[in-house]
């Protein structure tokens, strides 16, 4: 090959760089090991984490059970080995499942279109919120500060850059939802949207019915959030909103320590072209036959450039197939009943541990930990292998004696009890 | 002839809805074993969705074959050259999707005590040294979870960076050669995207560049090697022109496979760049995600790195918080960890002589095919390339054969198409990437179906125009599906 490209040597396919940037020594790594020994090293750091006992952190990332399928289905080389699915011709596959995955995000949230995917939920939250900004053409964003802390984190950032006010409004110390007076005091008409979560950090149901009222009579948009995405199969769906933005991690992704997940973003038809991400439309080909493929790109950025509604370019599609598989296999009543199961089990904890909020929730809740002291409790877990709550004081020092307790499909009672019984002990 | 394929049936699959029948379940779920919950009497009746009309019933073996015979619509990497150029489609080693799938890697929580993830802290305190190692940078963040991501998050750490010195300013200088990704993060980070033009040979004009350098400039946005695959020659001289006003030079890693172990962006000026794991890395694509877009920065952007930062203390490795210069969070949680381990796989086969061979084949494979093809296609600009060349329609566009075209017809060829119509500033752009994990046999087959559609395009043109005419579908309407977009099924719609 050397030779057929007037070649002598490989050095002489690099030989005009310019010589004072060239590297001239190997790269300080270490050598090429057998695929033995990387399979070897990675079992010994896998075994350094603790993944096997009970553990009772949601906030933001729960455990489901994953049913096997999906991993056999994702793990097909024609859908993890391809591209961004740019000619559709040959990437019928892809577009049709992610037709079928935004066709199923409009049916669980209630919305008209939703995107292919985004990079997580907080991404998905931050970009709503720009979205928002340009379809009303205000600038001010207003959140919850029971929206999940590191989604707000996300919006702050986003926002800095284009110099956007953030205002957090409180929550009601009682209730456990966004306080509902200080909200109406902070929407004014120089407001683009509420944002708000639910089932919120705190697992507590927002009432949504009441924010979107007060929201819509300012002339902003409702922007509802969720982490939680099996709370879709029971609760109704957010239909007052005006964009949906969730994490569906919950929707057969593995805990991963943090990702990759994937969020999305559902809107009202009327948005559409504010929408920020793929989209894929159903069309014929030549022939008339049925045909999909990617649509309304002139939204995006190889298309627009600096006039895009966003930069995103690579998404979340394998894990949207992953969250697109687990819905066949759930199904209308599997989701529900998964839904129920995870309904009862936090509802058994919660009558051993009383709620700190008097707002309903799903399955997840905050408790005050029986002594004032979350932290020591969690160590005392640890050693006998359960991983407890989410110590609340990191980010809500009036909180700094709570927790954050989840309970899913997979806790089961025995472990539940036992954590009851060593939480419980002086 | 056709060598690499021949048609065979694929079978037709309805939607998910469409093969949907009431009563039918794939899930299985354990006996409940606490009391039952009324939803009304806990949740308020006002919070309770009566059914999920719509979601699909189907049964485990109808899911199965659902997904299956969709997933044989697809072409993938794996049946063969992608030859998509700045998208680097390489090989996706089986290993690192069996290390991904290991329990103790797909199972910690992102809030587990960190005396309980040592060894998944571990992972990403070593790729965050690999990285650095490579890029001659001096931190490494590996938050952002995309190419664009990591291109907001570098430009949010230069504005926040030139803010505390006084001035955010007002411009982002992007080259007219640049991915659309850099145009529009621009905008996000607050910027006016300004465009710098190319010279001749495909690089940017030293002399336009020197003119609209000034204190309104933030930074430029520099992809080397460009899309046209040609490396910067005047890297440095770039770099000391946005350096002598107080601007930065943020370098889009996408195409970093060409310059593993033969230079580093860190050792040629860069301030700050992004790598692509799913390019460089090998990390495979999933149909257009998930991948990983990590940031390396030299040491004075280093206090503006989203937080958390990995630190080393006595007990091990710890999150720290405490970074009150960082530009704050991108994302939840940490990155896309399961792609940090595919990704350090990788670079621990590939050591660093594996690494630095990766790059010269890389190099090697696609100016094989631009020597093969340059008979056959336009050439714009003659300028050395590396790991991918830009060849033009232009001498079957007097035949009325666009680049489009082309592509769609080496569907027919059993191959994948380049990049089409970019980059903007070649008209008729066909962007080639072969990437070093193809061999010579199937670049050859490559080179033979291109040679056979320029024929056909003097032959036959019409034949070229309208192809492709083997794929399950034809050529699809693309016009009507953003007219009348149809963006979610409806039982209403026509069935197949």
């Amino acid at each position: 090959m050397l030779a057929e490209c007037g070649l002598r040597s490989m050095e002489e396919l690099v030989a005009h760089l310019p010589p004072e940037i060239r590297l001239e020594r190997p790269l300080a790594l270490e050598p090429a090991r057998s695929e033995y020994e990387i399979a070897a090293e990675f079992r010994n750091w896998a075994q350094q984490n603790q993944v096997n006992g009970p553990c009772f952190l949601g906030a933001g990332v729960y455990r489901h059970f994953r049913p096997v399928v999906v991993q056999a289905l994702v793990s097909r080389a024609e859908f993890f080995t391809t591209y961004t699915p740019y000619q559709a011709e040959v990437s019928q596959g892809t577009l049709a499942t992610i037709f079928e995955f935004q066709t199923l995000m409009c049916q669980l949230t209630g919305m008209d279109v939703a995107n292919a995917s985004m990079y997580d939920g907080s991404t998905a939250m931050a970009e709503a919120a720009l979205m928002a900004r340009r379809l009303t053409r205000r600038d001010k964003l207003v959140v919850s500060s029971a929206v999940h802390p590191e989604y707000r984190a996300v919006l702050r950032t986003y926002s800095a850059g284009q110099g956007v006010p953030v205002i957090e409004v409180p929550y009601d110390p009682e209730a456990g939802w966004t306080q509902q007076d200080s909200l109406a005091q902070v929407v004014d008409r120089d407001t683009a949207a509420v944002i708000v979560q639910s089932p919120n950090f705190f697992g507590v149901i927002e009432p949504l019915e009441y924010c979107a009222e007060l929201v819509h009579q300012a002339g902003a948009l409702l922007i509802v959030t969720f982490t939680e995405a099996v709370s879709l199969g029971l609760l109704r769906p957010p239909a007052d909103a005006d964009i949906v933005a969730g994490e569906l991690q919950s929707f057969a992704t593995t805990p991963s320590y943090g990702g990759p997940f994937a969020g999305v973003i559902a809107t009202r038809e009327q948005f559409v072209r504010q929408l920020p991400g793929r989209l894929v439309g159903m069309t014929r080909d030549v022939h008339g036959r049925r045909a999909f493929c990617l649509t309304l790109v002139s939204r995006e950025q190889h298309i627009r450039r600096e006039k895009a509604t966003s930069n995103i370019c690579t998404n979340q599609a394998l894990v949207a197939l992953m969250a697109t598989i687990f819905l066949s296999v759930y199904g209308r009543r599997g989701l529900r009943e998964l839904a129920l199961q995870n309904l009862a089990k936090a509802h058994y904890l919660a009558t051993k541990l009383p709620p700190r909020f008097r707002g309903p929730f799903f399955n997840e809740f905050v408790t005050r930990a029986p002594g004032g002291d979350p932290n020591r409790l969690n160590r005392r877990l640890l050693e006998h292998g359960i991983i407890g709550g989410l110590p609340l004081g990191r980010f809500y020092p009036e909180l700094s004696d709570c927790w954050l307790l989840c309970a899913t499909e997979v806790c089961r009672r025995e472990e539940i009890d036992r954590l009851v019984e060593l939480v419980s002990q002086p | 002839m056709i060598r690499k394929v021949r048609t065979h049936p694929t079978q037709n699959e309805p939607l998910l809805f469409e093969i949907s029948r009431p009563g039918k379940r794939a899930y299985q779920l354990p006996e409940l074993d606490v009391p039952p919950v009324d939803p009304e009497a806990v949740l308020g009746p006002e919070n309770v969705r009566p059914d999920l009309e719509g979601l699909p019933e189907l049964s485990e073996v109808e899911v199965v074959r659902h997904f299956t015979r969709l997933s044989t619509h697809n072409y993938a990497v794996d049946h063969g050259l992608y030859p998509l150029g700045s998208c680097t489609m390489k090989y996706n080693p089986r290993l690192n999707e069996a290390l991904a799938q290991l329990d103790g890697l797909a199972w910690p929580h992102p809030y587990q005590p960190e005396e309980t993830v040592q060894g998944a802290l571990e992972i990403l305190a070593r790729l965050e040294a690999a990285l650095a190692e490579i890029t001659g940078m001096d931190a490494v963040t590996l938050q952002p979870a995309a190419g664009a991501h990591g291109e907001l998050t570098g430009l949010l750490m230069i504005r926040a960076a030139l803010t505390e010195r006084g001035n955010p300013r007002q411009k982002v200088l992007i080259p007219d050669s640049a991915h659309g990704t850099n145009p529009a993060t621009a905008t996000m980070a607050g910027y006016v995207a300004e465009t710098v033009p190319s010279n001749a040979q495909g690089m940017v004009d030293l002399g336009a560049l020197e003119r609209q350098v000034d204190e309104s400039v933030a930074a430029l946005m520099l992809t080397t090697p460009n899309t046209l695959g040609v490396f910067e020659q005047n890297i440095r001289q770039i770099a000391e022109i946005l350096h002598a006003k107080g601007a930065m030079l943020y370098m889009d890693g996408a195409n970093m496979n060409a310059l593993l172990g033969i230079a580093r962006p860190g050792d040629f000026g860069v301030d700050a760049v992004h790598l692509n794991l799913h390019k460089t890395f090998s990390t495979p694509h999933g149909g257009g995600g998930p991948g990983a877009g990590p940031v390396a920065v030299k040491k004075h952007l280093e206090p503006y790195l989203p937080v958390p930062r990995l630190v080393k203390t006595e007990a091990g490795w710890k999150w720290d918080f405490h970074r009150p210069r960082s530009i704050g969070r991108v994302r939840a949680f940490y990155g896309n960890f399961l792609v940090a381990v595919r990704a350090l796989a990788y670079i621990m086969a590939m050591g660093p002589e594996g690494l630095r061979q990766a790059t010269l084949d890389a190099i090697l494979n696609a100016r094989y095919l631009r020597q093969k093809l340059e008979p056959y296609y336009e050439l714009p600009h003659k300028a050395p390339t590396m790991h991918e060349f830009v060849l033009s329609d232009a001498r079957q566009a007097t035949n009325g054969v666009r680049t489009m075209d082309i592509a769609k017809r080496l569907l027919d060829y059993g191959f994948y198409a380049y990049t089409v119509s970019f980059p903007l500033i070649v008209r008729g752009a066909m962007m080639i990437e072969p990437t070093e994990t193809e061999s010579k046999q199937e670049l050859d087959l490559f080179v033979e179906a291109m040679r056979a559609i320029a024929e056909e395009a003097q032959r036959d043109p019409e034949l070229v125009r309208t192809a492709p005419h083997t794929t399950r579908v034809g050529r699809v309407d693309e016009v009507t599906a953003a007219r009348r977009p149809i963006l979610r099924w409806t039982p209403d719609l026509p069935r197949e």
